[in-house]
């Protein structure tokens, strides 16, 4: 990120302000769609696992507290809508708005990782961690079983990883918008940390009903 | 507003409804869960997942007014992660459907 003094002069690359931040845009969805790739090859392993072992699967996902998933599925959409809202008000050059909803989106953000950890910590004590201590009641097969907890650690683990960047960021914004950084004219950081929080969002849109939802009609 | 770009800014209205469209979807994706749709329940989980992506994306993450180029980069992004799923799983549920020879 550019040295922030010289943040409203238009670089010499480029021919106007519009085509700077098109420039700024384009490269922060070339990063996104690197993310997609690095979230697809997790996707893509849960598939095959799941198609192997669809009954451990589906007992093991009933394991999982959907009414929590969901409630936390929720507080993400409200810091997305937040996140939108900040994005807006940096548009339209409102300072004080911009701190107030990139406030509101990081304790949201931070109710969802506490929820996630409290999530995690359960999974310790009913010994659902795969590694030496692992015992799943539901099923005889243990060993798929594992591999089921161990792709729902990995995948909330990755995602829960990008929330904590994405916490740090909204830290960076919320400093940067007070020294008044920001205005209608240039609002770039924002809009771009914007893309990469709903970013975390879609990616928490597909974990929630894959981890939490398969086949919960079995279990009641 | 200054004349440098078409900077569309959307009206709070419209944020607050794509919202209430989000939360509406997530309660109908986790009460559908305890039905028993059969195979289909996977179907209707990623079917309304993809909704919820598209309304993200397209309202929170402006890509409805971005730009063509951008709009390729994605749909580029998009087709190497369809490559990556089909030519994978295409190995992977085809295994034993056909014989080896000599085995």
């Amino acid at each position: 990120m550019a040295s922030h003094s010289e943040s409203l002069a238009l670089r010499e690359q480029f021919d106007t302000e519009a085509q700077q931040k098109e420039a700024s845009t384009l490269g922060m969805w070339i990063f996104l769609i690197t993310e997609v790739m690095f979230f697809g090859g997790m996707f893509l392993a849960y598939t095959v696992y799941r198609s192997w072992y669809p009954h451990v699967f589906a007992v093991a996902s009933s394991s999982l507290n959907v009414y929590i998933g969901a409630a936390n599925t929720v507080v993400l959409l409200c810091s997305s809508f937040t996140m939108v809202m900040a994005v807006r008000a940096a548009q339209l050059g409102k300072r004080n708005a911009i701190i107030w909803f990139l406030i509101l989106t990081l304790v949201l953000g931070g109710v969802f990782l506490g929820v996630k950890a409290y999530e995690w910590n359960e999974k310790f004590v009913e010994h659902h961690v795969p590694g030496a201590g692992f015992h799943f009641e539901g099923v005889p097969q243990q060993g798929p079983a594992q591999i089921f907890f161990s792709l729902y650690f990995a995948m909330t683990g990755l995602h829960a990883m990008h929330m904590v960047v994405g916490v740090g960021l909204l830290i960076f914004l919320i400093v940067e918008t007070r020294k008044g950084k920001y205005s209608a004219s240039y609002m770039t950081p924002v809009d771009l940390i914007g893309l990469y929080w709903h970013f975390v969002d879609i990616i928490w849109i597909f974990l929630f009903p894959l981890l939490y939802l398969i086949d919960r009609h079995l279990k009641t | 507003m200054s004349e440098h770009t078409e900077h569309q800014v959307d009206s709070a209205l419209t944020y607050v409804l794509v919202f209430l469209g989000l939360i509406a979807l997530t309660v109908i994706t986790t009460a559908v869960a305890f039905v028993d749709l059969g195979p289909f329940s996977v179907v209707a989980a990623l079917a309304i997942a993809t909704c919820k992506m598209l309304l993200v994306a397209l309202f929170f993450m402006h890509v409805r007014h971005s730009t063509r180029l951008t709009r390729l980069v994605m749909a580029g992004g998009l087709l190497w992660l369809a490559i990556l799923i089909f030519l994978t799983l295409g190995d992977f549920m085809t295994r034993g459907v056909v014989g080896i020879p000599g085995r």
